[in-house]
């Protein structure tokens, strides 16, 4: 049985197939498009799924959409009408695009199906699954747990912005919910809004904010903005923020309460800036400690799945798995909207058609190392390459992972484009840039020069899985680097005294350990751990890179530039090449390097995409 | 339209949400007017209505 899962008209929109319980391909929109966070009718995504399946759409069993948009359209009206008169600013602009469009998604959705094969019998294909149920069906179906509690935050989806779900072989069932306008999701994309970075993407910044500052207005956000009962159960306190109501998220209540205005995008980062930052962290992660726990007490059951925009929040995902209360945990990699279409798709085959489950083996899940996209073969590489003007050699794997190792050894920066993208945010070692992570000035080079972003971000280590333990405090798989734990203590580098007196972004340039590249200003990483099986390859790298170095990480960021999706095609990983101060490209068996490349093919890379 | 009311009559019933109805349907009427006027012609219809 073939099943498509769709999910779009939001943010992120994708689609992923699968044939009974494999995953065939996933891939999201903004990937070929170019368009960050694309949220049309994911067209390309469809067609290279089907071109992965060597299928047409009339092979496909059912399609099935990520949510319900009845469910959604009863949402707004019943929260424009509490809220009434106030709101209606926001009423007039999202109602006239419901009438037109929105509420006839159903018919939306049969047209464009209709450009791919005209006479198929849409009332029978099409299906429609919830929002967080789909989220839930994401993270527990492709996992490695026979039974498992299914945790699903995000900001909001048809009324459900927090939900609970027992998975138990083929079966999910959603057995609490917490309701819209009380969203964890939301609230921490008030906070980005309100430090000057943009909703549903800055998210991470400020997650990576936090740890400069110092959580003194944490009390404060528990005090007033959100009311927290022992069982991680909230409520916000909506007499401080305009989502509802109005286009903005907070009001002038909430400026009130923290005494300044929101900061626009380009003014400066203050330590306030951070306090605040590290203060919602620090809330949201008691709130979810709260939650995770209560939920051990009351069902025993000792395997957590995570899903939605919040199960991102890496750093909360790290303080789960070392409160220990549950034996084990698994996040889906792509655990925003776009990994709903998969869990959509995993609805129909177990919930809808009642298909068996095969029992999971528990160091395997369904996911492939997340490496589900399109891959190149490397004829056309080659062809493409040439195409492109570009000068390179073509060597066999072992001179390519030498080769490659020596460049990282030697301070270069590199990007490294291998087999299969990644499906979700993060790139996991097919479609990244690499550097050496002992180097002290990496990650100011990198995010400057390479990336143009901010300074203060941070990067994150691959490692070898059998070297964990040896350079980090984890002692756990974590392939698709979700969870965030500290450089192992003897690594540390301790700080003078001179150092401790430093503020905020002033600890920026400190060391902070023999891998500083990596390691944020709390000694903490965003760790991925690099599997043998999953993927040989870049595991094989690291490995020589050990073996020249003595140190079996590497910094990984994802390969592209602030605001541009992840590059998908060897023509997109030579043009990012071309735009940045990257210093090697290696694509499947070809290595290129900067100084060889004719000037003439540089371009002006950093104005090209609207920055996030 | 005809499979489009039929659904979203069922969903109400399901849902148990009948008196969202002459909401929607005011809303509908008005969108379709305002769709079929282009926005600015929409004012003295409004007016003489009332």
């Amino acid at each position: 049985m073939k099943i498509l899962g769709i999910s779009a008209f939001y943010h992120d929109s994708a689609a992923a197939l699968i044939e009974n319980e494999k995953i065939i391909a996933a891939a999201q929109e903004e990937r070929f498009t170019r368009k960050k966070h694309d949220s049309n009718f994911p067209t390309h995504a469809i067609h290279y799924c089907l071109e992965e399946a060597h299928i047409e759409l009339q092979d496909i069993d059912y399609i099935v959409f990520y949510d319900k948009p009845y469910l959604k359209f009863e949402r707004l009206l019943e929260t424009y009408l509490a809220f009434a008169p106030r709101g209606f600013k926001s009423f007039s602009k999202a109602i006239p695009i419901w009438i037109k469009e929105k509420l006839f998604q159903k018919k939306l959705l049969k047209d464009e199906f209709k450009k791919f094969s005209k006479d198929l019998n849409w009332n029978q294909k099409l299906l429609f699954a919830e929002h967080h149920q789909s989220h839930a069906a994401s993270a527990f179906f492709p996992s490695p747990f026979e039974e498992a509690i299914i945790l699903t935050m995000d900001g909001v989806g048809e009324w459900a912005t927090t939900s609970v779900a027992i998975g138990k072989k083929n079966s999910l069932e959603v057995v609490k919910e917490l309701h819209f306008p009380h969203s964890l999701g939301l609230l921490y994309s008030a906070f980005t809004y309100y430090t000057g970075f943009k909703v549903n993407s800055g998210e991470y910044k400020v997650m990576g904010l936090a740890p400069y500052g110092n959580s003194i207005f944490k009390d404060l956000i528990l005090e007033k903005l959100v009311h927290v009962k022992q069982d991680g159960t909230f409520r916000l306190n909506m007499d401080y923020f305009d989502y509802c109501t109005d286009l903005r998220m907070t009001n002038n209540k909430f400026h009130k309460l923290f005494g300044t205005t929101p900061r626009k995008s380009d003014e400066p980062l203050t330590q306030r800036h951070m306090d605040l930052a590290a203060s919602i962290q620090a809330a949201i992660e008691e709130i979810i400690l709260k939650m995770t726990q209560s939920l051990y007490n009351e069902y025993k059951i000792e395997n957590l799945c995570l899903a939605g925009g919040v199960a991102l929040n890496c750093v909360a995902n790290g303080k789960i798995l070392r409160d220990q209360k549950f034996k084990n945990i698994w996040i889906q990699p792509a655990a925003g909207d776009a990994g709903g279409a998969l869990g959509a798709a995993y609805c129909c085959y177990y919930l809808y058609k009642n298909q068996p489950r095969s029992t999971p083996h528990i160091k395997k899940d369904k996911m492939q190392g997340g490496y589900l996209g399109p891959q190149f073969p490397q004829n056309q590489v080659e062809n493409d390459l040439k195409e492109a003007h570009a000068k390179y050699i073509t060597l066999n794997e072992d001179e390519i992972i030498d080769q490659t190792a020596q460049a990282l050894q030697e301070g270069k920066a590199v990007g490294w484009f291998q087999g299969r993208m990644e499906f979700g945010p993060r790139a996991l070692g097919n479609r990244s840039i690499l550097g050496d992570a002992r180097n002290k000035t990496m990650q100011k080079n990198l995010n400057l020069k390479v990336k143009f972003r901010e300074s203060f971000r941070p990067f994150a280590p691959s490692v070898i899985r059998e070297e964990v333990s040896n350079w980090f405090e984890l002692d756990y798989d974590s392939p698709y680097m979700l969870l965030v734990d500290s450089v192992k203590n003897e690594k540390q580098l301790p700080m003078s005294e001179e150092q401790k007196k430093l503020f905020g972004i002033e600890k920026l340039n400190i060391h902070r350990s023999e891998i500083p590249a990596i390691t944020h200003i709390d000694y903490s990483a965003r760790i991925q751990t690099v599997h043998q099986d999953t993927n040989p390859r870049y595991h094989k790298l690291i490995s020589k890179f050990k073996e020249k170095t003595g140190c079996p990480v590497l910094v990984n960021t994802s390969f592209n530039v602030r605001g541009e999706p992840i590059v998908c095609t060897p023509k997109d990983a030579f043009r990012c090449f071309m735009g940045t101060d990257l210093d090697i490209l290696v694509v499947e068996n070809c290595f290129l390097k900067k100084e060889e490349q004719s000037l003439s093919l540089k371009e002006d890379y950093k104005h090209k995409f609207e920055l996030d | 339209m005809v499979d489009f009311l039929k659904e979203f009559w069922m969903f109400l019933r399901v849902r148990k949400k009948y008196w969202l109805l002459p909401i929607i349907v005011m809303m509908l009427l008005f969108g379709t007017l305002i769709v079929l006027t282009q926005g600015t012609a929409v004012a003295p219809f409004v007016y003489t209505l009332f």
